[in-house]
């Protein structure tokens, strides 16, 4: 829904790849639109430079990309536009391509480190691995 | 002719854009139309998830805030 003249806008981006981790990406956005996180956006318009969708991205307060591998499709859509994003990719998170079931459980445990201000993008490259994240967050 | 769309629910913001819109248009002296769109799905439809946004012959030139006068003017004319 387009947000009108407030401030502190949100958009998240999510690569949704082919594989497990791109899947699990997808949930995850969908799962913090759901929960008022922020507004949920579609990478693959960006990606085709419609401009409704670039404008948003540049007039957005924060944009978050969540991407699946190191690949980082959706963090390299913003830039390609002259868009810096909170960049999170699961794979740095502790995640391994190809031999992640998608569960809820998972896509809980990401969408918490995502939301937990403590676990911010830089630091999130240390999350979930070994199961702690080392950041202060839940993890 | 132009066509300038100012997209928004109708705030103070989305007037200010209006405003400074046709102001630039008008000193650019070109011939224009301006259309308010307020309907959410069709705001929705031209891929805007911020107000307001200014759309100039179909195409999304800002969003999510009030651009200058002379920026506008660039927008018009680009």
């Amino acid at each position: 829904m387009a947000d009108c003249c407030s401030g502190g806008t949100t958009l998240l981006y999510a690569c949704s790849g082919a594989a497990d981790l791109g899947e699990i990406s997808d949930m995850v956005a969908r799962r913090l639109r759901d929960e008022g996180f922020g507004r949920m956006t579609c990478l693959a318009a960006v990606g085709a430079e419609l401009s409704g969708f670039v404008q948003s991205a540049k007039g957005a307060d924060v944009n978050i990309t969540i991407d699946g591998c190191g690949t980082a499709c959706a963090r390299k859509n913003l830039e390609r536009i002259g868009v810096t994003p909170n960049s999170y990719i699961l794979t740095d998170m502790g995640l391994v391509k190809g031999e992640t079931p998608v569960t809820a459980k998972i896509v809980s445990e990401i969408c918490a480190k995502i939301k937990d201000p403590s676990c911010a993008p830089s630091q999130a490259a240390s999350a979930v691995k070994g199961g702690g994240c080392g950041c202060g967050c839940s993890g | 002719m132009k066509k300038i769309q100012i997209l928004g629910t109708g705030c103070a913001k989305c007037n200010k854009l209006q405003e400074i819109s046709e102001q630039a248009a008008k000193e650019l002296g070109i011939a224009y139309e301006v259309e308010k769109v307020k309907e959410l799905n069709k705001i929705m439809d031209f891929g805007v998830m911020i107000t307001p946004a200014l759309v100039v012959d179909g195409e999304v030139k800002v969003a999510g805030k009030v651009p200058s006068l002379e920026e506008v003017k660039k927008m018009i004319q680009e």
